[in-house]
C-alpha cells in the first residue's frame, strides 16, 4: 500500500524505482513463530489451567475460581508474597547505591580500571548453582565454612541461612554479592559519557567533589541508573536459582518466593492448575510493581 | 575527576577498591583452595591453606563425574542456541531497525513484553507438551526454548547496530537488482558482524550458566548439562566437599577463561544495552 502511493506521489517526469514487493515481514517470522510457541501460547495455556484442577496427566477439569481462593487463604502464599516483595525492594536499592559509589570511585583512579572491572564482573560469568553452593558449604556452614571457623575462634555468628528470621537474608546478600560488579561496570561505563573537560571545568572553579558529583555526573548517568532500577525490579521479583539452590524456600517457608512455589507446586506435588494460579499471581504483582514504577517515574519526570 | 597528587586519598580510594576486589575474590578462591584439600581437613579447620594439594582431584572427579560428558551437553546446547538465535534475531532485527513490517511497534512492544515474563507463567505447559512429545531429556526442548527467550535481548542489541548502517548502502544494492535476502545477507550481515559476535558471546555465558530450564527438562546424567550434572552432584557429594568444590572448579574454569579472553568487548556489549537505552 504504502509503496504504490509514494510512487504516485513522485512527479512523471522522474524515472519510477521499481522496487519490488516488500516481503521484509518474512524476516520477523522465525523470530516471532519461535516466541508464540514457547512464550505466548504456553502463556495463555497457563492462563486457562489455572482455573482448571489439573494434575498434568489426566484430563482437566474447569474448576472456576476455586484455585485462586485457596491460594490466598494460604499463609505460604502471603509469605511468599512479604518475601518477594522485601526481597525486590532491598535488592533494587542497595546495590544501586554501593554501586554507584564504587563507580564513582572508579572514575577516580588512572590505573588498575581494566583489573577492578573485571574482578568485580567475575562472579556474573559463573553459574548460580556454583556460587550458591561455595556460599552453602565454605562459607555459611558452621562444619566446613568461614563461619565455622569463625565460631572456632569465639565469634558468635551462625549459618544465616537456617534461621527463620535471617534465611531471606542470607540468600539476599549472596545475590547482591554476586551482582553489585555487574552494577558498577555498568555505571562505570555510563560514567565515562560523561564529558571530561566538564568535570575539569567545574573542579577548576572550585566545585566540591561532592557537588560536581551531584550536578554534572548524577544527571548524566541518570537515565542507565533509572533503567537498571527497573530491570533489578523485573529480574529480583523472578528471583528463583539462588532460593532454590541456597534454602529451597526454607526453613519452613521463611524464605519462599512465589517462583519457587510455583515450581514445587508443579514438579513436586503435581497440582499444576494451583502451580499455574501461583504464577499467574505472581506475573500480575510483578507487572503492578512495574506500573507503580512507571507511574514514579513519569510523575518526577514531569517535576 | 582523577585525584591528582594527593597521596593520602590515593591510598585510601584504592584500599576500598582492593577490599571491593578481594570480597569478590575471596570465596571464588576458597572454591579452588578447598578442592586442594582434602575433605577431613576442611571438616577440622574449616579455613585453611591446603597443605598437601592434591592436585589429582581434577582429574579424579572429571572421570568420576562423568564432567566430559555435561560439558560437551553444555557445549553443544550453547552452539546451537548461539546459532538460532543469531539468525532468527538479526533478520527479525534488521525488518524491525528499518520499519519495513506493518505493525513493527506491537512486534517489538510483544517482544520487550515477553522479556519481563517469569519463566513459571510459560513452563509448565511446555513441560507436559515435552513430556508428550518424549522430549523430556531432548536437548532440542532446550535449544528452542532458550533460543526463544534469549531471541528478545539479541534483536534489540543488533537492532541498534542495523541503525548504524547507512541506508544508502541498502538503496545502492537494490538498484543493482539485489533481492531483501541478498541485502541482508551481503550488506546488513557483514556489517552487524561486531554485534552478533556479542551476542553471541553473552548467549553462550548464559546457556552455560542457565539452571531453571536445564533442571527441568534434562533430568537424566546423559542429557544432563555441566550446570544440572553439579547440582545432581551436590546430593551425591554433600558429605565430601573437596570433590564437590573441585567439580564446581571445572565448571567454572571454561567460563571465567573465556571472560578474561574477551572481557572488553563483553563489558561493552553487557553496558552498551544499559547506557544507550
Amino acid at each position: 500500500m504504502t509503496d504504490t502511493s509514494t510512487a504516485l506521489a513522485l512527479p512523471d517526469n522522474r524515472p519510477r524505482r521499481r522496487k519490488p514487493a516488500s516481503r521484509k515481514w518474512l524476516f520477523v517470522m522465525p523470530a516471532l513463530l519461535v516466541s508464540l510457541c514457547v512464550v505466548l501460547v504456553p502463556v495463555i495455556a497457563t492462563t486457562v489451567l489455572a482455573f482448571t484442577n489439573w494434575n498434568g496427566f489426566s484430563l482437566p477439569k474447569f474448576v472456576g475460581l476455586a484455585n485462586f481462593v485457596s491460594i490466598l487463604q494460604e499463609p505460604r502464599f502471603w509469605a511468599a508474597f512479604r518475601n518477594n516483595c522485601i526481597y525486590t525492594f532491598l535488592f533494587a536499592t542497595l546495590p544501586m547505591v554501593s554501586s554507584l559509589f564504587m563507580a564513582v570511585l572508579l572514575m577516580t583512579v588512572r590505573r588498575g580500571r581494566t583489573f577492578f572491572q573485571v574482578m568485580y564482573f567475575l562472579p556474573v560469568t559463573i553459574a548460580t548453582v556454583i556460587l550458591a553452593q561455595i556460599w552453602r558449604s565454605m562459607i555459611f556452614s558452621p562444619t566446613s565454612g568461614v563461619v565455622g571457623w569463625l565460631q572456632s575462634v569465639g565469634i558468635a555468628i551462625d549459618n544465616p541461612l537456617v534461621n527463620p528470621d535471617t534465611s531471606l537474608l542470607g540468600v539476599l546478600f549472596v545475590d547482591m554479592w554476586s551482582w553489585w560488579g555487574y552494577l558498577t561496570v555498568i555505571y562505570f561505563a555510563a560514567l565515562r559519557q560523561v564529558d571530561r573537560s566538564l568535570i575539569e571545568a567545574a573542579l577548576v572553579d572550585g566545585a566540591s567533589r561532592w557537588q560536581t558529583f551531584r550536578h554534572i555526573l548524577l544527571p548524566t548517568v541518570l537515565p542507565t541508573v533509572m533503567f537498571m532500577l527497573l530491570m533489578s525490579i523485573i529480574w529480583s521479583f523472578k528471583v528463583f536459582d539462588w532460593i532454590y539452590v541456597l534454602t529451597e524456600g526454607g526453613p519452613g517457608f521463611s524464605s519462599e518466593v512465589l517462583a519457587t512455589l510455583a515450581y514445587k507446586t508443579a514438579f513436586q506435588s503435581f497440582e499444576v492448575g494451583r502451580a499455574s494460579a501461583f504464577s499467574l499471581s505472581m506475573s500480575l504483582l510483578g507487572m503492578v510493581a512495574i506500573v507503580i514504577y512507571l507511574r514514579i517515574q513519569a510523575r518526577r519526570e514531569k517535576a | 575527576m582523577e585525584l591528582g597528587k594527593n597521596l593520602t586519598a590515593r591510598i585510601i580510594v584504592y584500599a576500598m577498591l582492593g577490599a571491593a576486589a578481594f570480597s569478590v575474590a575471596a570465596p571464588l578462591a576458597l572454591m579452588v583452595l578447598n578442592a586442594l584439600r582434602s575433605n577431613f581437613d576442611i571438616l577440622v579447620t574449616p579455613l585453611g591453606w591446603p597443605s598437601d594439594p592434591d592436585w589429582g582431584v581434577f582429574l579424579r572427579v572429571w572421570k568420576e563425574a562423568g564432567l566430559g560428558r555435561a560439558m560437551l551437553n553444555s557445549l553443544l546446547i550453547a552452539g546451537a542456541t548461539v546459532i538460532v538465535v543469531c539468525t532468527i534475531s538479526s533478520m527479525a532485527a534488521w525488518a524491525i531497525a528499518r520499519k519495513d513490517v506493518p505493525g513493527w511497534m506491537v512486534i517489538s512492544l510483544y517482544f520487550l513484553t515477553t522479556t519481563t515474563i517469569p519463566i513459571q507463567m510459560f513452563m509448565f505447559p511446555l513441560y507436559f507438551l515435552m513430556a508428550q512429545l518424549s522430549l523430556i531429556n531432548s536437548p532440542i526442548a532446550v535449544i528452542i526454548i532458550y533460543s526463544a527467550i534469549f531471541t528478545p535481548f539479541s534483536l534489540f542489541l543488533l537492532r541498534t547496530y542495523v541503525l548504524d548502517v547507512p541506508m544508502e548502502l541498502e538503496e545502492a544494492a537494490r538498484i543493482d537488482g539485489a533481492s531483501d535476502w541478498r541485502v541482508f545477507r551481503s550488506v546488513i550481515l557483514p556489517l552487524i558482524s561486531p554485534g552478533l559476535l556479542t551476542v553471541a558471546l553473552i548467549v553462550c555465558l548464559n546457556v552455560w550458566n542457565e539452571f531453571l530450564i536445564s533442571i527441568t527438562f534434562l533430568q537424566n546424567a546423559d542429557s544432563a548439562t555441566a550446570t544440572v550434572r553439579f547440582y545432581q552432584l551436590t546430593g551425591r557429594y554433600g558429605n565430601n566437599l573437596a570433590d564437590l568444590m573441585a567439580v564446581a572448579t571445572l565448571i567454572a574454569l571454561p567460563t571465567v577463561v573465556f571472560f578474561v579472553l574477551v572481557q572488553r568487548r563483553f563489558i561493552e556489549g553487557v553496558s552498551a544495552g544499559a547506557v544507550k537505552g
